[in-house]
Parts: C-alpha cells; structure tokens; sequence
C-alpha cells in the first residue's frame, strides 16, 4: 500500500546501457512535497536512476530496463500506453548544464504552454509572471522580457531553466546536479530557490555537493555502484549513518 | 660558472639561412597561385567589364543582360563604312535600304544581342533544382540526424550518400538522361512509340507511360538536384548536429513530442548553416555544364523560356539555354575573332559576377546569422 506521501515509488529498479548494468535492484519511496537529494561518487548511477524518472534515458541509444518498476500515482510510467508527453508535463527536469534556447526569455519560458496546445495571450502573460516570480527571477528580467535568454548571468539562465520547468505546474521537479556550472552566489540563491519550491513540488536533487545535501535537502539516498546503499532522513544519514560505506563516503575516506 | 655574456649571441641567429629558404619556399608557392588567379581574372575583368559597364550613366549595359541573343552580320555598306548589327536590326537596316548592295558580308553565330536566354535559363534551372534538393536534402539530413538509430546500416548510407558527391558531373548528366529524360513514367494520353512500358490507369484513355520527360527543364533540375544532393544533405546534417543537445534534452523534458522538438529547437537554429551552405551550392549548380548537357540545355532559342507556350506548365518540359553551356557555345563552337570577343568575354564576365555575389552573399548571411544565433 503506497501512502498518500509518496510521489515517486521504485521497485527492485535494475538499468542497463546496451550490456552494462548501472542499476542493481534499486527500491525506495520518494516522499511528496519534500526535496530528496541522491548523493554519491561519479558513476554510481544517481543519474540515470533521477533520468528514468521522467524517461528521458529514452533518448540514449541503447537504454533499458532489465527489471522492476517506478510507479507515480500507482502507474507503472514504463508502461507501453504511457503518454510520454503528458508524464513530462507532470514530471519536470533541470540540467546540469543550464540550457535556455536561444529565443527570449518570455518565450522560453511560454514554450512548455506552447508545445501543450493554444494558450491565450493574456493567461500565457499571467503564467510565465507568475513562473518567474516563483523561481524569483521576475525582478531582474521583468524589463526585458523579450531580450534573449543568452544575455542572463549562468545563474539567471539556470533559475530561467526552473521557471521554464515549473511553468506548466509539474508534481515532481527532477534536478540534476543543478549548481555544477555555477558560482558559490548563484548556487547560495538555487538553493534557497529549492527551499521555497518545496511547498509545492516534490522536489529530487542529484548532488556531488554534500554541504548542499545537508543544506537543501530532507530525505538523502547514498548510491554506490548502481547500488542504493541507505536512504533515510538527511540528519540521519549525515549524523548517524548506519551503513560503514556512507560513513565512509560523507567523512570523506572514499569517494 | 654560467656566463651571462653568452645570453647575447655573435653573428646571425642560429638556422637564419635555412629559415630564409624555406619560407620563402613556402611564399613562392602561395604567391604563385594567386598570380594564376590574378592572371585569370585580370583576363576576363578587362576583355569582359567593358561589355557590361560603359563610360556614361547608367553605367551599366542593360542591353547586354536584357535582349535576346541573336546572329551578329558584319557587312560593310555602299559608302565602306563598317557596320556590326545583330540579325533583328540587320533585316531592318536592308528593308530600309533597299536595292542598295552591301559588300563583305560574314556572320557570327551567338554574337550578336545579348544573353537574356541564358541568364533567364540558369535561373530556372538553379531555383527548380535548389527547391528539389532543398525538400529532399533537408528531410533525410533530419531523419539521418534526429530519427535513425546509428547502426552499421546507416553508416554505410551516410557513406553512401558521401560517395554521391565525389562522382563526376559528366556521370551524373548521363544518369539524368537515362532516367529522367529516358525513363521517368509520365500520365498521357498518346504514349510515344520508345515507351519502356505502359500501365492502363483506366481514367479515359490516359495511360502511365514510362518514356521520360525528354530534354526539358525539369529533368535538367532533377538531375542538378540529385548532383547537389549529398552536399546538402551532409552540410544539413551537420548544421543539425550543431545545434546543442541540451535544447532537445529540456525540450523533451517539458512534454514536446519529437517533431515539436524539431520544428521549433532545432531547426530554427539550424537553418543559418543550411541556408548559407545552399547558397554555396547554388554556385555549383549555376556553374554546371555537364549535367545539363543531355538533359535541359539547348544552344540556340529564340524565346525567353516563358515565351511561346500554351500553358504556363510547359515551361518545365521545354529546353532552356543556360549560362555555362552558353559559354562552352560559345567558346567551342564558334571560331574566335574580334567580333565574338564581346559576346565570349562577356558571358563569362557576367557569369563570373554572378557566382562572386552569390557567394559574398552567402558569406555576409553567414556572419550575420551567426551574430544572431550564439550559443
């Protein structure tokens, strides 16, 4: 019985690219409406397991599941009738390189609205304001609505990558490695920016960054080789952890 | 003990003489091309300019670019005076002097008017051929970019497609006569008897017949086309690959199908570098001779190609001139002499103008998109 808490449920998840394994019978309960963030070393698959949540491995030749299941709402989203699109909707992502298109920075964030149907005008203006004003970057670009993304500072064009993410209401906001490309100011404001978000969107975080793990973050999961080694709440686990690895890995011994 | 005064050397630096040999071997030949260009277009520049521009306003020799060609007749009249006059204003000059003699007279093919025919004929054939390519180059440049999977079969596709540009133009003239002027089927009513086969369509008497579209423009912009093809097609698809990743990737994530993502994130950043590689390979497809030769291209035509026709349609199933199979007339097939010098010189002075501007234009498209699109 899944509680009215979790967003995200994966069971006994395993993932390959072509012939290599990368995910080993992964099992865990994202909670709704709090920020979970996946910690661990390069490769060990917090990634991959972060992109099969809106599906965008598809893109990757040779992708696939060898095994088990994620369910959102109790939907298996690798069902074969699934409506990608409509998953993505609900499901939105940030990358780890800030990637605005080159087009202004209204219409970036109007072009999740435009590819989903006809919008009118006016709500299309209300939608991108408030977008905006929730990724609290309105302030700076309200003048220049429609100049282009390109001339925003790294951390602008990042924080324009949330609004764009989280201009059609997603449930789930999946951010990967959200801060790598960006300075201590800008990472200091996403941060404070993903504090805010979580009232309203469940929130996953893959970080190489674990101060910003204990800063951001409620719930923390340790992976290593594919593996999940412990999930638990992010006091705990930096705190207390019970498995010797995450020890290990937070103190800094490995990793 | 180090010695600071060894810091300074004595005499000319190590390897001087060696250094002043090779670069100056290097500089040789790298000037040496640019006197053969200087060479060939000096040639042309100053045989050709002064048959297109003139001393007074307008500067310019509308005539030249804007009046049929024609027959020149050199003749010289009653008084010895000589006279130079293409074969429209010739039969006026002896309807008005008439009964009176003229001595000496010659005539030069081609010389004489101007080479409207030509240009007008290139133009068709460079705007129905680009159209073609255009549509069918950029279509498999996506499909090959953003829908096939990269597998050994594609590959080998690509390679294919690679291969196709390196075949000679000859080959591909030969290709456009046996298919496109030879065997392409057509819908009609009255088959021609070298039909390669006939299949009834039961709609009245018309039948599909597999007899081509004999030497016309549109086989000549079919096989044009399918010459240009592979450059398009890889510039295409490397435009495509040049557009980022990660404009796909947040497409994607926010619920736009395949097709969305390409009409509106990729394509538009990626129709700078397929326009200005087109307008390159508009050059090469203005330039050709040899493809055109069996298809399209007829030397001598008294209409302008929209000219004399029943329907507007049959201007794509009638011959055209065209610039460079003009030139190659011209040059080859009528003897050179002072009076073919301005027809010659001229053609090609015109001809060569316009490839230079279609490729400064192309230049100054590129630098101005790429200002525009950055990333």
């Amino acid at each position: 019985m899944v509680s009215m808490n979790t967003a995200i449920q994966i069971k006994n998840l395993s993932f390959a690219y072509n012939s290599k394994q990368v995910l080993h019978a992964v099992s865990m309960d994202i909670p709704a409406r709090q920020v979970t963030a996946f910690i661990g070393p390069s490769g060990c698959g917090k990634s991959t397991l972060l992109r099969c949540f809106n599906r965008i491995n598809d893109r990757i030749p040779g992708a696939h599941l060898t095994g088990g299941s994620i369910l959102v709402h109790d939907i298996d989203i690798n069902r074969r009738d699934i409506d990608l699109q409509e998953l993505r909707r609900r499901i939105g992502m940030v990358f780890q390189k800030y990637n605005p298109f080159a087009k202004s920075i209204y219409d970036n964030v109007a072009f999740s609205l435009r590819v989903a149907g006809p919008t009118k005008r006016d709500e299309l203006d209300d939608i991108v304001e408030n977008a905006l004003r929730s990724a609290a970057l309105w302030d700076e670009v309200k003048d220049r609505l429609h100049a282009s993304a390109f001339g925003l500072s790294g951390g602008q064009q990042q924080r324009l990558c949330i609004a764009r993410a989280i201009a059609n209401q997603p449930e789930i906001l999946l951010m990967d490695e959200p801060c790598a490309a960006l300075d201590p100011q800008a990472t200091l404001k996403i941060e404070e920016l993903i504090r805010e978000l979580k009232k309203q969107y469940t929130i996953v975080i893959v970080t190489h960054n674990m101060a910003q793990a204990t800063r951001c973050s409620d719930q923390t999961a340790f992976m290593y080789l594919g593996k999940l080694v412990e999930f638990g709440p992010t006091m705990q686990i930096f705190e207390n952890p019970k498995d010797p690895q995450t020890e290990a890995y937070i103190t800094g011994t490995f990793g | 003990m180090f010695d600071p005064e060894k810091l300074i050397r004595k005499g000319l630096p190590k390897g001087h003489f060696k250094d002043l040999v090779v670069r100056s071997l290097l500089g040789g030949t790298t000037y040496f091309v640019v006197i053969i260009a200087a060479l060939l277009f000096g040639k042309i520049l100053i045989d050709g300019a002064p048959v297109l521009f003139k001393a007074e306003a307008p500067f310019v020799d509308f005539e030249f670019l804007t009046s049929k060609n024609q027959t020149l007749h050199v003749f010289d009249d009653a008084q010895g005076t000589r006279h130079q006059l293409p074969a429209s204003e010739y039969s006026a000059y002896l309807a008005k002097h008439e009964g009176v003699p003229i001595h000496n007279e010659q005539t030069y093919s081609y010389s004489g008017g101007g080479i409207a025919g030509p240009i007008a004929g290139t133009a068709l054939l460079t705007l129905g051929s680009m159209i073609l390519a255009l549509f069918f180059g950029v279509s498999a440049a996506i499909y090959l970019s953003e829908y096939a999977k990269q597998s050994p079969f594609i590959h080998a596709v690509r390679l294919a497609i690679l291969n196709l540009a390196g075949i000679p133009s000859i080959v591909f003239g030969l290709f456009g006569f046996s298919v496109f002027v030879l065997a392409v089927p057509v819908i009609t009513a009255t088959p021609s008897d070298r039909s390669l086969l006939t299949l009834p369509l039961f709609i009245g008497d018309y039948v599909m017949s597999f007899q081509g579209w004999n030497s016309s423009l549109m086989a000549g912009c079919a096989t044009l086309a399918c010459m240009i093809l592979p450059v398009i097609i890889t510039a295409s698809e490397e435009s495509l690959r040049a557009v980022p990743q990660g404009f796909r990737d947040a497409s994607l994530a926010m619920g736009a199908t395949r097709w969305q993502t390409i009409r509106k994130c990729v394509l538009p950043f990626s129709l700078p570098g397929i326009l200005t590689s087109s307008l390159l390979a508009i050059t090469r497809v203005a330039g050709e001779t040899a493809p055109i030769m069996f298809t399209a291209a007829v030397a001598a035509k008294d209409d302008l190609p929209w000219q004399g026709l029943k329907s507007p349609f049959d201007v794509l199933s009638s011959q055209v001139q065209a610039l460079p199979y003009h030139i190659y007339t011209l040059a080859a097939r009528i003897p050179s002499s002072e009076f073919t010098q301005r027809a010659q010189y001229g053609s090609v002075f015109v001809f060569l103008l316009l490839v230079a501007t279609l490729s400064l234009g192309s230049m100054i498209l590129r630098a101005k998109l790429r200002a525009k699109l950055k990333w």
